[in-house]
This record gives C-alpha cells, structure tokens and sequence, in this order.
C-alpha cells in the first residue's frame, strides 16, 4: 500500500491530483465521463464579478506539444457561480472545491472572495493574479510584486478560508512575487498560469488567435513550471500547488519532488478528458516503481 | 451523451479535390442524431481534430474531410487497419423531429457530408427534401450520386459553373417554391445568405476553433440572441432565429 494522501492548509486530499481552473468548468462534462469525486478536488473556471463573454474568437491554437488559449475568463458572474453552479455541482461532487477567483480591480477580487468565502463546498480560494487573456486587467496584478502584496492583504481581511495565489509565469522574477503573497499573509501559491504565446496562420500572414496571444500551455511547458515551482517552494515557506503542462502521474511526481505539496493538470484534460483519472489510477504503480511509500516523504527534495 | 473509444480506419480514400472519405468501426451507439460530429486525436498533434459524421450504421462511422491543415493532411495517409483514439456523440445535431413536410437541405463544400445524414433522417420519417449542394468548381463535387441513390432531387450549383448551375446554392433557392424549412451547413457566407433570402426558419451548423470538443474550455464560444453557446456543446446546429449576424 502507498500513501497519496496530501495537505493543503490542514484539508487533506485523497491524493494531490486537480484539475486546473478554466480547463474543467465546474466539473459538469467531464462527469459524463468519469465520477469526478475520485479527484484529490478541483479548481473552478475562474470567477469574476459581473458575468463575462471573455474574448473574440478563434480562442484557441494548436501548438506541438500544447495549444494557446484566449477565452478571457468567461465566466457566469459570481452569483450565478454561487446560486446555480455550487448547488448544481452538489449532485455530482461530494468534495470541496477551489474557488479559483479573478477580478479587473482589488475591490472586485475582495467582493468574490468575501463572497464565496461563505460557501461551505469552497476548500480553497484561489486567487489568480495572473491570466494573461484579459487585457490591463489580471496581468497588472500578477507582474508586480507590490499590487500581489496589495491584493492577497485585502483579500485575507475578507476571508477565513485559506487564500493561495495564482501567480503568471511571464514575469522576470517569479519568486519575490511569491514572497510579497506569502508576506501578506497568502496560505499558498499556486503556479504556473498559462505563458503569453501566439501563432501565426501561414495562409493569412495573420495572427490565429483574434485577440493576437494568448496562454500557452500543454507539455511543452512543463519544465519551465518545474523550474518555476522549484524556485517558488524553495523559497516560501508556505505550501505550493504546482501546475504546467503536466500529464503524467510520473510528471505529478516530479513536481512534488519539485516543492508541489498538490499538482493541477490543465491542458491535458482537454486533449483526453480521462487524463486525471489515469493519472490518478497509474499513480500507485509509478509510486512503486519508484520506491516511493507515501508521497508527503518527497516533496522539496529534489 | 459522449464517449471516448477506439476506432478502426476500414477505408480512406480521395473522392474528390483534397477530399477524402474514410469509414471507422467501432461503437457508434453515442451517436444520436445527424450534424453531431467526433474528435479525433492526431498522433504528433496537441489537440484533436473535430469532424462531422456524415453517416454511421451499428458498427461503422463515415466521415468526409479536406484537407485544409497539418491534422487532415496526416489523416490522408492512414492506412487501413489504422486505430484512433476518437471522442464520439459530441454536439447537439439536428433537430427533424418537427411538422414541417417540404424542407430544404443545403451544403456547401466540406458542410455537405452532414446532411447525407439528415436527408436519411428526414426520409426515415416520411419526409422528402430538396437537396442543393454548393461547390467552388467542378473538382470539388462529391456526393451527388449518393445523395440522388437516396431517392431525391438534387442541385449542385457551382460558383465558376463548370458544373451544374453558376453561382450559389441561393441561386437555386431563388427559382425554388413550396418549401417550409432548411437544414444547412457550409461556410459563414453561405449560411448567412441561405438564413437571410429564405423566408422560413431553418437550422444551421457552425464550426470553430475548438480546444476539447465536449465544452470543457470555453475556447469556441458565441453569442446568440438566445445567451451565449458554445458551438461544441449547444452547438454546432442552431437556430436561424437565434443567430446574431
């Protein structure tokens, strides 16, 4: 028997596996295609407080190894998140989630999250400062180190449920940004968001995305996340939820060895909407493999 | 309901300019109604590729592509015997299930092989429609002889007139009375002028850019009078009268 049980500001998980936010939606189409409770949980598609169409398309590129997306967090609004998805996903979902939240202004973040702070099916709230889809909006808060200390300190007056911070890997260092959440009192970082990308239509000579870029992720980015979360954990003391580009249970393990106290898988699920599932499934015998008893004995000792 | 299987290419092959037919066995049971389409997974390519389903038994699904990019282009060259890992029953599909007895259904270029499955439909239930295919030139035709072995009229229209009647499938449906309703799918223009030269409602499918294919990502979205849809999970088939132009 192995142990891939993990801890997240004292909510233990069955094991560290989550879906990322705004490649799951609120859990209902992949449900019809797994029972989604085997997940350690996930991350919401983001929220912000009025609803949003998000952006023009094509939203979407193909790329090797990973794709581009520009949806630009839409999004129902918050009381639509909060009056019909939470009661729906109640039906299907017997955990609790993490709220992933985003916002245009540190009073929109302090609106959602002194909202769905009151949501019994909320673990976490996730505070993304980061995604780089919405033009002067979350990335302004994301690349500065003084606006992520602004924003996690007014969100945590608001909140009693621990806070992690989404942070975007399109910065030139990641880990005072980190250190500016953990010194306002974030719970925990999350990272990476998606890294600004775009492809060009060799037909048209122009831009596939219609908003120009978007976020890159898949595969392809997968060590650079490793590098990042290795810095990050390396140098908070708080815990670290690492994400990008994984799709493996052997790439789940490495971000663990990596810093990552829990690993979110994005991309992936769009490409095989069992990828959680088999991870999850295959983790015991990568473990084993491995040597490796329970996960909680490798994470930051790479 | 949706479901991921593999599947076995039985056939592939070039019917016409850049178009291919390819046959796959497998379970087809999540297949439900005409215009759904599935998600194919490429080797060598991130995301998968959405195809309509032009027509599908107990153990076989057709498909009709051009090859427009690197995906369709690797799909070319599979051999029989070939296995994919494909996503199947994605989309709405059309609706026949309605009073209307004289419809049109109307494709154009790549948009005609899901209205093979709709002229099926449509007889199945006692109803025979009209058929207009619009072609570039030509080269480009395909499934006129298949469509007229089901036992209706059929117009192909082409738009340099080397086959057929010149110009577009609203050409033929200006000279065209009697009819109550329409089916379409083809690209953007032809659907936009099929929706505003006809008088009666009508249903029409739409693509995109997709990320997933099942409304995962919100990565093919669109606003309709009737709120925002994605066109892989609302979608792709709407409603004329829903549709903002």
């Amino acid at each position: 028997m192995v142990n891939t049980k993990v801890t997240l500001s004292g909510w233990t998980l069955d094991n560290p596996v989550i879906p990322a936010s705004g490649t799951f939606g609120y859990g209902d189409e992949f449900k019809d295609f797994y029972d989604i409770n085997i997940l350690g949980t996930f991350s919401f598609k983001g929220t912000t407080k009025e609803p949003r169409f998000g952006n023009p398309t094509p939203r979407i590129a193909d790329c090797t190894r990973g794709m581009i997306n520009s949806v630009g967090l839409q999004n129902p609004g918050i009381e639509a998140v909060i009056n019909h998805e939470l009661p729906k996903m109640k039906n299907y979902f017997n955990k609790k989630v993490i709220a992933n939240i985003s916002g245009f202004t540190i009073d929109e973040y302090v609106y959602c999250c002194e909202k769905i702070d009151k949501e019994d099916q909320v673990g976490i709230i996730e505070v993304n400062v980061s995604c780089p889809n919405v033009h002067g909006g979350g990335m302004a808060f994301g690349t500065s180190a003084e606006n992520v200390y602004n924003v996690t300190k007014r969100v945590k007056a608001v909140t009693t449920k621990p806070v992690y911070i989404k942070l975007s890997p399109n910065v030139t260092d990641i880990v005072s940004i980190a250190k500016a959440a953990e010194d306002a009192g974030a719970d925990g970082i999350s990272l990476i968001n998606t890294m600004l990308g775009m492809r060009i239509n060799l037909k048209t000579g122009k831009p596939i995305i219609a908003n120009t870029m978007g976020g890159f992720s898949g595969p392809a980015i997968f060590p650079v996340a490793l590098r990042m979360v290795y810095q990050v954990a390396h140098a908070v003391k708080i815990p670290v939820i690492g994400m990008g580009g994984v799709s493996s249970a052997e790439d789940v393990i490495e971000m663990m060895y990596a810093g990552a106290t829990a690993v979110q898988v994005g991309a992936a699920n769009l490409k095989n909407p069992y990828a959680c599932k088999e991870i999850i499934e295959d983790l015991p015998r990568v473990m084993a493999k491995y040597n490796i008893k329970d996960l909680n004995d490798i994470i930051g000792k790479a | 309901m949706y479901k991921r299987n593999i599947y076995t290419v039985l056939e592939n092959k070039n019917i016409a300019k850049d178009v291919f037919l390819m046959v796959l066995e497998g379970d087809t049971s999540f297949i439900t109604a005409p215009g759904q389409f599935i998600n194919i997974e490429i080797e060598g390519l991130y995301l998968r590729r959405p195809i309509s389903v032009c027509d599908w038994d107990d153990k076989t699904i057709t498909i009709i592509y051009k090859v427009l990019g690197k995906g369709t282009e690797i799909m070319s060259k599979m051999a029989p015997g070939t296995k994919l890992d494909i996503l199947t029953g994605l989309g709405n599909g059309f609706n026949t299930q309605n009073e209307y007895k004289n419809p049109l259904v109307i494709g154009g270029g790549v948009g005609t092989p899901p209205m093979y499955g709709v002229v099926k439909d449509l007889l199945s239930k006692g109803v025979k429609p009209t058929v207009i295919l619009g072609f570039a030139s030509k080269e480009d035709v395909f499934g006129e002889e298949e469509f007229k072995a089901l036992g209706v009229d059929v117009y192909i229209t082409t738009n340099d007139g080397t086959y057929g009647t010149e110009g577009f499938v609203t050409d033929v449906i200006k000279n065209l009375s009697g009819y109550d309703y329409f089916y379409a799918c083809g690209p953007m223009p032809m659907l936009k002028a099929v929706s505003l030269s006809t008088e009666c409602s009508g249903q029409l499918s739409f693509e995109e850019r997709m990320g997933c294919g099942f409304g995962g990502c919100m990565g093919c979205s669109c606003k309709t009078l009737t709120g925002n849809k994605r066109i892989c999970k609302e979608g792709p088939v709407m409603l004329k009268e829903e549709i903002i132009w």
